[in-house]
């Protein structure tokens, strides 16, 4: 593993691949990798896509990628795709636009399952997102399955959130308001070849400008991702959303926000694991609630009982 | 548990995947996660996705009879990249004929129209190398 870790972090792209399949699946391995470089993380800047199925995600992660590797950046790529509830397999066809990308020594691809997490991303993408990160990726595009309220997810992930849309999405936008609007930093509407972008935009545009408390107002910038229109227009907007985070310490304090979570997620999931423990044993807590039942106890006695048998054990 | 990951490729110039679709939603359905690349991919192509996805396996279809070159160009690039130890199976038209050759190459195995997609689940289960 130590070798991995060395290989990666000199840009290894299998060393990397390995390190990513062993922090997306194995915890303890995980923990161990994630502590040998930290300290090398923190310096990719990470973009997040999301927006419907079909509205053009991949073609336009794949055409961005071409522009910041023109460039100069070395751009690394995580697209993410739902995965089936009944089987827990997936079909992850991203890669399907970014054929050409493949061979590029500057870009690395990989596709993840959400694997039942609700969110829209996977649970471990952040952890492919530090080693990617380490390994020297000036860019990282985390492209999501936008759906519902998934998106939330990625607020709490990416530094630059494009918000993909498509002319004619009608009642759609206005089911995108609620929750949507707040989170996107730039609105694409791709497919700008197809009849209604300029309404679309327009109407993106009305409600941007009706929403309050934005200290920025997003931009919205009309793209053919297919046919490579609009790209360079789409990195200058990029880039002055990055020139605006750090002059304004937003980026500073997203992160800081970003990381509390994780931190707290972190402790939480610890401390879920002992109170399963405690309360498994000699089926307890089977015992307690039928003691519940009865109406012998109630539960805040049965808490109050447990809490002190793990506080007792630790002291 | 990990899933396995499987790379599902069409190298060469025919225009049809429907096949590789089919068998990619079976293996979807036995559980895997199947990074499906699309058509017309070169062997550098495959290689270089199977190696950043870090697949289990590599499948590979193909109906224009170019099988007895792309495939063992596929296991040669792999080897070069030290990633020898992913399965690679292959399917689609092919002679009976040219199977041993492309075993003695390092094709794990061929699978033939008549095999069900049971059989291929099957086969990849038991020889994966993990
Ligand atoms: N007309 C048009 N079609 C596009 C454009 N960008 C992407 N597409 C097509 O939209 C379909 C879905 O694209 P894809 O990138 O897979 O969408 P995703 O599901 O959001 O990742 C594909 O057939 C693309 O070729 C565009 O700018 N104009
Ligand atoms: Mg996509």
């Amino acid at each position: 593993m130590e070798n991995l870790i060395q290989l990666s972090l000199k840009g290894n792209k299998r060393a990397c691949a390995k390190l990513i399949t062993l922090v997306e699946n194995y915890p303890e391995e995980a923990e161990k990798v994630l502590k040998e470089i930290h300290q090398y993380t923190g310096k990719a800047h990470i973009i997040g896509i999301t927006g419907p199925p079909g509205a053009g995600k991949s073609t336009l992660t794949d055409k961005l990628t071409k522009g910041l590797v023109d460039q100069g950046y070395k751009v690394g790529i995580i697209a993410i795709d739902p995965t089936s509830p009944y089987s827990g397999g997936s079909i992850l066809g991203d890669r399907i636009r970014m054929q050409d990308l493949a061979l590029n020594t500057n870009v690395f691809i990989r596709s993840m399952g959400t694997r039942g997490y609700l969110g829209g991303l996977s649970k471990y993408t952040k952890n492919a997102l530090k080693v990617l990160d380490a390994a020297g990726y000036d860019y990282i595009i985390i492209e999501t399955v936008g759906v519902g309220q998934s998106e939330v997810d990625i607020v709490k992930t990416a530094d630059t959130i494009l918000m993909i849309m498509v002319p004619g999405l009608g009642d759609d936008i206005q089911s995108i308001k609620a929750g949507i609007m707040e989170i996107g930093d730039i609105f694409v509407i791709n497919k700008s070849d197809l009849f209604g972008a300029d309404r679309t935009a327009t109407e993106v545009n009305m409600m941007l400008d009706l929403s309050m408390n934005m200290d920025r107002r997003p931009p919205v910038i009309k793209v053919i991702a297919s046919k490579n229109e609009g790209i360079d227009d789409l990195i200058a907007e990029i880039k002055s959303h990055i020139d605006y985070l750090k002059e304004s310490g937003r980026l500073i304090e997203r992160r800081t926000k970003n990381l509390k979570l994780e931190v707290v997620e972190l402790i939480e999931s610890e401390l879920r694991k002992i109170v399963i423990t405690h309360t498994d044993s000699e089926n307890r807590l089977d015992k307690e609630v039928i003691n519940i039942l009865n109406k012998e106890k109630n539960m805040y006695e049965v808490r109050d009982e447990f809490l002190g048998g793990i506080n007792g054990k630790k002291d | 548990m990990k899933p396995i990951r499987v790379l599902i490729a069409k190298p060469g110039l025919d225009g049809h995947d429907r096949g590789a679709k089919l068998i990619a939603r079976a293996l979807r359905d036995a559980g895997m996660e199947v990074i499906y690349t699309g058509l017309r991919q070169t062997p550098e192509q495959i290689v270089a996705a199977a190696v950043q996805e870090d697949v289990d396996v590599i499948g590979m279809s193909l109906l224009s009879g170019a099988h007895n070159y792309l495939f063992p160009r596929v296991v040669e690039l792999l080897k070069e990249q030290d990633a020898d130890d992913i399965l690679i199976v292959g399917g689609g038209v092919i002679p009976d004929d040219d199977i041993p050759a492309l075993k003695e190459a390092g094709i794990a195995e061929i699978f033939t129209p008549g095999t069900t997609t049971t059989q291929m689940i099957e086969f990849i289960k038991t020889n994966i190398k993990r």
